[in-house]
C-alpha cells in the first residue's frame, strides 16, 4: 500500500527507484594496484594506471570480482556467469581516461530482491534489477581557489558495486528501509563498509510523481545522496516540488539534480544539462568476464548468515519477538554482540537490557555498539546476576552506571560495593519490625490509605541501600502490616 | 547514410574537437565519403554471427591480479608532466557543478 | 676501417662479441650517420649521450664475458613506445612535451638484453597514416629515389622514420608498431624486412595506445636473421597487459635454415586486384616459384571476406582510437591550452593538439560508436570481423602460410595523397586483414618496380606462428637476391 501525498487535485502516488554506487572494500582497486584506503594524502594512491597515462592499461582485481558475486548471492539474485566490461565515454576532470570502464548491457549480476523493513513488522519486496562493476572517478575540490578547481586521484579506479533497484518503493519510508537494509547486507557480506560519510555508499534517487492508476510520470535523478536523512528530506522535497510544478500545469523536464542539505531543497545540476550520448562499446583491451557453476557455488558457501535468516534464528532459538530480532539484526554489529551477551545468559533479557539501557547511553553519547563501554560478555554477566537474584532491577541500574564509567566487570563491582540484594527473610524482617516500631502514626493511617505501604517499601529500601529484595519485602510487609 | 553539418557539429562536440566554418565543411565531405565507403558491410550477412571482443587469449580466459597492493606512492612522477599543478593536485579552470 | 654501420644486426653483434671493434665505436659511427642523415627527418629525438654512456657499460660486459643477447647494440625507437626520461611524442603537438616517468615493456625487454638507444624515429601522428606525412615534426623522406628522378617520396606509415632508418642504415634496426600494416607497407616501400607479430606476443603496456585491439610492436631490421633476433628479445608475457599472451616463446633465430618442404602454401585469390600492376604480378608469381623451388606446395584459396576488410577497419580502428585519445585533455600530461571554462579548454587544446588526420579518424570513431549508428557500424563491423578471422582459420586448415603482395604500389611522391584521404587508406588494402584476424605476417624485399623502387611480398602465418614464417621468409630473402639501397644522396 503506498503512501499517498495530497495535493490540490487531488491524491498522488510516489515512485522511487535508488541507484546505489557501492564502493568494495579491497585492498587495492579494480583494475590497479594502488591502495584503496580512505583519507590518504592526495595523489598519493594514484599509478600511471589511474592518472591514464599514455601506454596504460587495466588489469582486473580477482577479489573484487568475488566480492560482486557475494554481494549478488546476498541479493538473491541471478549472477551472470558471461559478462563484458564496457567503456563509458566521456569528458570529466575527475575522470582520467576520458572514459569510465564499466559494464552496459552484460553485467555480472543480473535481477534479484531485497526485503524492506518497515514500521509495525510490516515488510515490503523491492526488486533489485542489477548490479555491475565499475570504476570511481577521483574528486575535485573547488574552493581552494578562485579560478582553479583542484583534482585528487586517489579515489580513481577504486571498484563499486552499482546497485539498480526497480521502481517499487513509494516513500521516503520505504527509500531509507531499503538502502538500511542493502547496507547491512553488504555489511553482513563485508562487501562494503556502508560508510555514507565517507562516501563509501552513495544513492542517486530517482523520483517521480503519478496520479494513482497513471503512466509513469517523468522522472528527475537526485544524485549523489550521502546519509539517510538527506535521503528522506530529499525525496518528500523532489516529490512536492514536482507535484506543485503539475498542479500548476506544467511539466517536468527530465533532469539530474543535486541535494542541498542546508536549504533541504533539490536543485538542477548545471554541467549534466545536456543528455550525454556515452558511446557504450566493450572495452578492447579486456576479454569478457566468465566463470563456471562450481566457482559461483564456492562462493556461497562462504556467505555469512544473512540478516533476514539470522532474525529468524533469533525469534526461533532465541525466543525473540521478531520486532525486537528485527531491531537486533538490523546492524550486523548489535546481532554480533547480543550473540556473545547472550551465549550464558537469559536472552530475553540481554536483548531488553541491549536495546533499552545499552542504546540508551550508546545514542546520548553518539556512540556505535562497536564504541561501547560495556563488553558484551559483562551485560550477559550482569544479567544473570539479575536472573538468579544476587542483585535487584534497580542496583543493576547502579551497577551498569559503574561499569560504564569504569570498564570493570559486574561482579567485581557488586562485591567491592556490597551491592548484594539482601533477601534474608530474618534481617528484612528485623529492618520492618524496627521501622514500624519508629513509625506508629503511618502505621494507624495505612488502614485509611493503603498506598502508603509504598511508603513502607520505601523506608525498607532507604534502610537497605536499595538492596531488599523487592518480592520479599512486599511479603512480609503484607504480612505484618495487613493483618 | 550520409552525414550532414549537424551531426558533424554534434560528433565534434562530443569528441571536445571545435572546428572552423570551413574545416567543418572540409570534415564534412571527408566524413560522407569515408562513411559511405564503410557503408559497404551492409551487403555482408552478419545474421547468427557473434562479434569479435579480442583476438586470441580467449583460451586463456581474462587474466586477472590479486588484491595486492603494489602500486601507486609516486606521486612526484604521477604530477610531473602535468601542465599546471599545485601542491601535489592537478589543476583545472574551476567546475561548477 | 669501413663504417661500422654497413654491418647488419648479426655482423654488429658477431664482430662485437669476436672484439674485432668496441661498442664505442660502433655506436660512434652510428650517431654519426644519425647526425648527417637529418635531411630524411626520420628521427625526432636524437640520444647520443644516453648512447654513448651504454656503450661503455656494453664495453665492460663484453670485457667480462657478461653480455647479453643484443649487448651494445644501437636501435632507433618508433616514438610510440614511452622510454622512461626521454622524450616521447607519437610525433604529435599533443605530446611534444611529454616525458614519460615509465619505459613501456617491449623497449624495457630490449634494454635488459643490452641493446643501446639511438633515438625516437618519427611516424604518422598517433600512428595514424600511411605516409607519414601527418607527423607534426614533419614528413620523412625515403631514402630510396626513383631512377633518375628527384621527386622525393614517402617511406611509407605510419612507422616510417623506422623503416627510413633502417633502410638509410642508420641503427642495425629499429622498432615500429603495426595496426593496419604500419610496419609491412614501409618496410615494403624502403625495401627492408618488417614483422607484425601476433596479437598478444608483445606487450602492448607503454605504448601509446591507437587501436587496442589491433596494434602490435615488431622489428624493422635490413634481413630476416636480424628480424629474427630482436623479436625474440621484445617478446615476452606482461601480466600488467592482459592481452599479452603466456604462450612459450620460441627461439626465432633458429627457424631460419629449416625446410619448407612438403608445407603448402596458400595463393588467395581475392588478392588479386583489377588494375593490379605487372610488376606485382611478376612479383608475387616469382615468389611463388621460389617457394615451389625449395619444395612447398602452392594451394590456391579463397579469403571471401577480403573487400570487407578495409572499411571494417576504418570503422573499428577510429572507434577504439576515439576512445584511446580522449585521455589528451591538457589536464595531466601533454600540450594544454588555458581557458576559464574547462570545455573551452578541452576544445582548445583538443583542437589545436591533434593534426587533421587524427581530428577525422576521431570523428569517425565518435560517429560509429553514437547512438543511433553504434549497431549499424561498429557492431557490424566486429561481426565483419569475425567471418574474416573465420576465413583465415579456415584457410590455415589447408595451408601452412599465406602469400601475398604487401603492397598494391611502391612508395609515392610526397604530398601526392595528401588531400584525398580515402585513396591513403586504400594503401593498407594487403596489410589490414591481418590485424584484424590478429595473425602474424612479415614484409620481405622481393623485386624493385619499374623505377628501381622496392616491393615487398607479405607472407601471412598461422596465430602464434613467426617460426615457419621466418623459415619461408628466409627462402624468399635468399631466392629474390635484393640489392639494398646504394645511392647516399641525402649525405651530399
Amino acid at each position: 500500500m503506498s503512501k499517498l501525498i495530497n495535493g490540490k487535485t487531488g491524491d498522488w502516488e510516489i515512485v522511487i527507484g535508488i541507484e546505489v554506487h557501492a564502493q568494495i572494500i579491497s585492498q587495492s582497486k579494480l583494475f590497479s594496484g594502488s591502495s584503496t584506503s580512505f583519507g590518504s594524502e592526495h595523489n598519493t594512491q594514484v599509478s600511471f594506471v589511474d592518472a591514464g597515462m599514455p601506454g596504460m592499461l587495466p588489469v582486473i582485481n580477482s577479489v573484487c570480482v568475488e566480492q560482486a558475486v557475494k554481494t549478488g548471492l546476498g541479493l538473491n539474485a541471478k549472477i551472470n556467469k558471461f559478462s563484458i566490461f564496457d567503456r563509458k565515454n566521456y569528458f570529466y576532470p575527475d575522470l582520467p581516461q576520458g572514459y569510465q570502464i564499466s559494464q552496459f548491457e552484460q553485467p555480472i549480476v543480473g535481477e534479484g530482491k531485497v526485503i524492506i523493513d518497515l514500521e509495525k513488522g510490516v515488510e515490503k519486496e523491492v526488486r533489485i534489477e542489477r548490479l555491475h562493476l565499475e570504476q570511481d572517478a577521483g574528486k575535485s575540490i573547488h574552493d581552494q581557489h578562485p579560478s582553479y578547481s583542484y583534482v585528487d586521484l586517489n579515489r580513481s579506479g577504486v571498484a563499486l558495486m552499482e546497485i539498480v533497484s526497480m521502481p517499487d518503493m513509494s516513500s521516503a519510508e520505504e527509500a531509507q528501509a531499503y538502502i538500511k537494509k542493502l547496507r547491512n547486507i553488504m555489511k553482513y557480506l563485508q562487501t562494503c563498509d556502508g560508510n555514507m560519510e565517507e562516501g563509501s555508499l552513495r544513492a542517486d534517487i530517482n523520483v517521480s510523481v503519478r496520479k494513482p492508476g497513471d503512466e509513469l510520470g517523468t522522472r528527475c535523478e537526485i544524485k549523489n545522496v550521502n546519509s539517510i536523512k538527506f535521503i528522506g528530506q530529499a525525496i518528500e522535497y523532489e516529490a512536492k516540488r514536482q507535484i506543485n510544478l503539475i498542479e500548476s500545469g506544467e511539466s517536468i523536464k527530465q533532469q539530474t539534480r543535486l541535494f542541498d542539505p542546508k536549504k533541504g531543497q533539490t536543485r538542477s545540476m548545471r554541467s549534466k544539462e545536456e543528455a550525454h550520448d556515452y558511446r557504450y562499446f566493450p572495452d578492447p583491451d579486456l576479454l569478457p568476464l566468465s566463470f563456471t557453476d562450481e566457482f559461483v557455488e564456492g562462493i556461497r558457501k562462504t556467505l555469512p548468515e544473512l540478516p533476514d535468516i539470522r532474525r529468524k534464528r533469533f525469534v526461533e532459538d532465541f525466543g525473540l519477538s521478531p520486532y525486537d530480532a528485527g531491531i537486533l539484526v538490523s546492524e550486523k554489529e548489535t546481532a554480533d554482540f547480543f550473540e556473545i551477551a547472550s551465549k550464558n545468559s537469559n536472552s530475553k533479557l540481554v536483548c531488553n537490557w541491549i536495546v533499552g539501557e545499552l542504546f540508551s547511553i550508546l545514542n546520548k553519547d553518539s556512540k556505535t555498539i562497536q564504541e561501547s563501554p560495556v563488553t558484551p560478555e559483562n551485560i550477559g554477566k550482569l544479567i544473570n546476576l539479575i536472573d538468579d537474584g544476587t542483585i535487584t532491577g534497580r542496583i543493576a541500574k547502579d551497577v551498569f552506571e559503574i561499569m560504564i564509567d569504569s570498564g570493570d566487570d559486574p561482579v567485581s563491582i557488586v562485591d567491592s560495593n556490597d551491592m548484594r540484594q539482601v533477601s534474608d527473610e530474618g534481617e528484612l524482617d528485623g529492618i520492618i519490625e524496627k521501622i514500624i516500631q519508629s513509625n506508629p502514626d503511618q502505621v494507624k493511617s495505612l488502614e485509611e490509605k493503603p498506598n502508603l505501604m509504598g511508603w513502607f517499601v520505601g523506608q525498607v529500601m532507604q534502610e537497605t541501600k536499595g538492596k531488599a529484595n523487592p518480592k520479599t519485602v512486599n511479603e512480609l510487609l503484607n504480612k505484618k502490616l495487613l493483618k | 547514410m550520409s552525414v550532414d553539418l549537424d551531426n558533424v557539429k554534434k560528433i565534434a562536440k562530443l569528441s571536445k574537437i571545435s572546428l572552423k566554418e570551413s574545416e567543418g565543411k572540409k570534415f564534412l565531405t571527408d566524413l560522407n565519403q569515408i562513411i559511405g565507403w564503410v557503408d559497404q558491410l551492409t551487403e555482408v550477412n552478419t545474421e547468427e554471427v557473434a562479434p569479435t571482443f579480442s583476438s586470441f587469449g580467449a583460451d586463456e580466459g581474462i587474466k586477472k591480479r590479486n588484491d595486492t597492493v603494489n602500486d601507486g606512492g609516486y606521486r612526484e612522477d604521477v604530477i610531473s608532466n602535468a601542465p599546471k599543478s599545485d601542491e601535489g593536485f592537478f589543476l583545472v579552470p574551476k567546475v561548477i557543478d | 676501417m669501413a663504417n661500422l654501420t654497413e654491418l647488419c644486426l648479426y655482423e654488429a653483434r658477431d664482430g662485437l662479441k669476436n672484439k674485432s671493434f668496441s661498442t664505442k665505436d660502433l655506436i660512434l659511427d652510428h650517431i654519426d650517420a644519425m647526425e648527417s642523415s637529418r635531411y630524411l627527418n626520420a628521427f625526432i629525438t636524437e640520444t647520443p649521450d644516453l648512447a654513448l654512456k651504454s656503450a661503455d657499460l656494453s664495453d665492460d660486459n663484453y670485457s667480462n664475458n657478461t653480455n647479453r643477447p643484443l649487448e651494445g647494440l644501437p636501435l632507433g625507437i618508433k616514438d610510440m613506445f614511452c622510454t622512461k626520461g626521454v622524450l616521447t611524442t607519437a610525433s604529435s603537438k599533443m605530446l611534444s612535451n611529454f616525458i614519460p616517468p615509465y619505459e613501456s615493456t617491449v623497449t624495457n625487454n630490449l634494454w635488459n638484453n643490452g641493446a643501446i638507444l639511438l633515438g625516437k624515429l618519427n611516424n604518422d601522428e598517433f600512428a595514424m597514416g600511411s605516409s607519414n606525412e601527418t607527423s607534426f615534426f614533419g614528413s620523412v623522406i625515403n631514402p630510396w629515389k626513383k631512377n633518375d628522378k628527384q621527386a622525393e617520396l614517402v617511406p611509407g606509415g605510419s612507422s616510417g622514420g623506422s623503416a627510413a632508418s633502417v633502410a638509410a642504415k642508420i641503427g642495425v634496426g629499429s622498432l615500429g608498431t603495426d595496426t593496419g600494416g604500419s610496419i609491412r607497407q614501409p618496410a615494403s616501400f624502403t625495401g627492408t624486412v618488417g614483422l607484425k607479430p601476433t596479437y598478444g606476443r608483445c606487450s602492448r603496456w607503454g605504448i601509446i595506445a591507437f587501436a587496442s585491439s589491433l596494434d602490435q610492436a615488431g622489428p624493422i631490421t635490413r634481413n630476416v636473421r636480424d628480424n629474427a633476433i630482436l623479436l625474440n628479445s621484445m617478446c615476452s608475457h606482461d601480466p600488467k597487459d592482459t592481452t599479452s599472451s603466456s604462450k612459450e616463446i620460441p627461439d626465432f633465430e633458429s627457424s631460419l635454415g629449416k625446410s619448407i618442404k612438403g608445407l603448402k602454401v596458400g595463393i588467395p585469390k581475392e588478392f588479386y586486384q583489377d588494375g593490379m600492376s605487372d610488376e606485382i604480378i611478376k612479383m608475387w608469381n616469382n615468389g611463388k616459384d621460389w617457394l615451389k623451388s625449395a619444395g612447398a606446395e602452392i594451394i590456391d584459396i579463397s579469403l571471401p571476406n577480403t573487400k570487407y576488410a578495409l572499411p571494417c577497419y576504418y570503422i573499428i580502428a577510429p572507434a577504439e582510437a576515439s576512445s584511446n585519445l580522449a585521455r589528451y585533455d591538457g589536464v595531466r600530461f601533454g600540450h594544454s591550452i588555458n581557458s576559464n571554462d574547462i570545455n573551452e579548454m578541452y576544445e582548445l587544446t583538443r583542437s589545436d593538439g591533434f593534426g587533421d588526420e587524427v581530428k577525422r579518424r576521431i570523428m569517425i570513431g565518435t560517429y560509429v560508436l553514437s547512438s543511433g549508428y553504434y549497431d549499424a557500424y561498429y557492431l557490424k563491423a566486429q561481426k565483419v570481423r569475425s567471418l574474416i578471422s573465420k576465413d583465415y582459420n579456415d584457410a590455415f586448415s589447408k595451408v601452412d602460410v599465406i602469400l601475398t603482395p604487401s603492397t598494391p604500389n611502391s612508395a609515392f611522391e610526397l604530398n601526392e595523397k595528401c588531400d584525398d584521404p580515402l585513396s591513403m587508406y586504400l594503401n593498407d588494402v594487403f596489410t589490414v586483414p591481418i590485424n584484424l584476424a590478429g595473425l602474424p605476417a612479415i614484409s620481405i624485399p622481393s623485386s624493385k618496380d619499374k623505377n628501381g623502387l622496392p616491393l615487398g611480398l607479405q607472407l601471412i602465418g598461422k596465430p602464434f606462428d613467426e617460426e615457419t614464417l621466418y623459415s619461408f621468409a628466409n627462402i624468399i630473402e635468399e631466392s629474390s637476391n635484393f640489392e639494398s639501397l646504394d645511392d647516399i644522396w641525402w649525405l651530399k
